[in-house]
């Protein structure tokens, strides 16, 4: 018997994600660049996006290896970052961190879309770097510029 | 032995974890503690408690005795020639990071070499890292091979004259794997290396006799053998400790004081700066006389049993892939990659069902490396697990594959 928690945390669209990454691979230069690792369990994830003049994120690609949480959240958020602007982009990002955190209501939660699947993190408080890991790697590629 | 009234010994045992019975596989990590243990220390802080080797007064000489007494029975527990000889520190990582900065900061020289292997958990090559950037040494290691094992052959050219030191662990925390340590101090020593010996999981899971062995140094903790947590032992041959400087500084180490400059106690005291951690050496005498009654010949025959019986049972989940030697000879543990899902995903579907265990890079990164995995799940197990907590993790594996694929 699974606890609902446990099927909250791993819902199909999430271990979907994660068997099938979305936008899986480099991007060619130039491109901005960031790479995320959390040392305690292994997981990495590296970024590439290119952003345009006007400072919208005309792509993005992510490779990495570790648990479905880390690679699903990457995934989807190549999926929902692209063709946003730099602001909007922070402002997702930051939305998403208050649901996997717990911490206070989004902003604008349809904006997150599929994302609210990974709102199950919540209750898993040491997988909360995992779900963020791609998302600090791509705000590290986006103060390169 | 009955095995099941021993299990009885150990209270944590006896609980629900998320709705299912505890199955507790972490052993390796950290053991339980039997009541023994715990009752001799709410004993020590309900009737002896009072800094040792300083006052007069009776709760001071109750503390002081039963503290010092440990020494003996460590020494006597690890086959040492004099209790002399034991250091009492915070665990393993602490004892060997004394050698490194003691001994090793004394007699290593640029061109030396330090040798260990490729299967060293980080407390056991951080700090010869250290040492070897602090004197110039260089650090070399011996490849480990797919089995698990370590590369005969390149123990031969590596272990040579140039090799001062040769620190290697007894069983690997990460693939089970258990050294022949007899043989290979005996060639450490044909050369002049002196030679460390990490017990870490090899200690309180079979009997260890350390002249027998030859080490120079014997390193274990006591948390990972039924003992509190912040203590350890480090081992030292009587003739090396005594040309070793001290390390920290500060009371119970000195013999007179001025402001000038001052004299050190004779080993071990000479080691042993400020108030030791009473309670944790208390607890760890109790955890050797509680392992000592069960036996540790019983012990290791028993982890045999649990390790084989696990590899067996394991070996029956599609995709799973079991690191470390397969054949029959390893360690209570086993460390397995599976195709369909990753550790961390695994550890936390396993504890949803009750089944405590460690996934991840076990402290040994460059052995992730070399067998080209990003971590690994580990069961490991201890005298008080059972045939039947392992037929519960292969169902709980099974359980996952389909959850996870």
């Amino acid at each position: 018997m699974l606890s609902d928690d446990l099927r909250d945390l791993y819902q199909q669209v999430i271990l979907d994600h994660s068997r099938n990454p979305r936008n899986n691979g480099e991007l060619p230069p130039p491109c901005l660049h960031a790479h995320g690792d959390n040392p305690s369990c292994g997981d990495e994830i590296d970024v590439w996006v290119r952003v345009s003049d006007t400072g919208d994120i005309e792509d993005l690609k992510f490779t990495g290896q570790g648990c479905a949480i880390s690679q699903a959240s990457a995934s989807m958020m190549t999926q929902k970052i692209k063709g946003k602007s730099k602001d909007e982009a922070a402002a997702v990002r930051e939305d998403f961190r208050r649901v996997v955190m717990g911490d206070g209501a989004p902003a604008n939660e349809d904006a997150l879309g599929e994302l609210i699947l990974l709102e199950g993190v919540q209750k898993f408080p040491q997988r909360v770097k995992c779900a963020m890991l791609a998302w600090r790697a791509l705000e590290q590629a986006l103060e390169e510029k | 032995m009955d095995w099941h009234r021993i299990r009885s010994d150990f209270p944590i045992l006896d609980q629900q974890v998320n709705g299912h019975p505890l199955v507790y596989l972490d052993s390796a990590a950290s053991s339980q503690k039997p009541r023994a243990v715990i009752q001799t220390l709410s004993r020590y802080y309900e009737r002896d408690n009072a800094n040792v080797h300083r006052a007069l007064h009776e709760l001071s000489n109750r503390a002081t005795e039963a503290f010092e007494a440990v020494r003996g029975k460590a020494a006597r527990f690890i086959g040492a020639a004099s209790e002399d000889e034991i250091i009492f520190t915070r665990g393993t990582t602490e004892g060997i990071n004394l050698v490194a900065n003691t001994w090793g900061t004394a007699n290593l020289r640029p061109g030396d070499v330090i040798l260990i292997t490729g299967m060293e958990h980080h407390s056991n090559l951080i700090p010869w890292q250290m040492l070897a950037q602090r004197t110039g040494a260089t650090l070399k290691y011996i490849p480990v091979l797919d089995d698990g094992t370590l590369d005969a052959e390149a123990i031969e050219t590596l272990l040579n004259e140039q090799v001062k030191l040769f620190a290697f662990v007894h069983i690997s925390n990460s693939l089970g794997t258990i050294n022949p340590a007899k043989e290979l101090i005996a060639k450490a020593k044909a050369v002049g290396a002196v030679t460390l010996l990490d017990g870490a999981q090899s200690a309180g899971h079979m009997p260890i006799q350390v002249q027998d062995l030859g080490c120079d140094f014997f390193v274990f903790s006591g948390h990972k053998m039924c003992g509190p947590t912040g203590i350890g032992v480090l081992y030292g041959r009587m003739a090396l400790l005594e040309t070793m400087p001290p390390w920290h500084g500060g009371g119970e180490m000195i013999l007179s004081v001025t402001m000038e400059g001052s004299t050190y106690k004779a080993p071990p005291h000479r080691f042993e700066a400020g108030t030791p951690n009473i309670a944790g050496v208390i607890g760890l005498g109790a955890a050797i006389d509680y392992l000592e009654v069960i036996g540790l010949e019983n012990i290791q025959r028993h982890d045999h049993n649990l390790a084989n019986y696990a590899v067996q049972r394991m070996s029956e989940v599609p995709g799973i892939r079991i690191l470390g030697p397969q054949n029959g000879h390893r360690g209570a543990l086993a460390a397995f990659h599976l195709d369909f899902a990753h550790p961390h995903d695994l550890v936390e579907f396993a504890n949803s069902h009750g089944v405590a265990m460690r996934g991840g890079h076990h402290c040994t990164q460059p052995l992730m490396k070399r067998f080209k995995v990003p971590g690994t799940t580990r069961a490991s197990f201890y005298f008080y697990n059972t045939l039947e907590e392992i037929n519960r993790l292969v169902e709980v594996l099974l359980l996952a594959r389909k959850f996870f694929t």
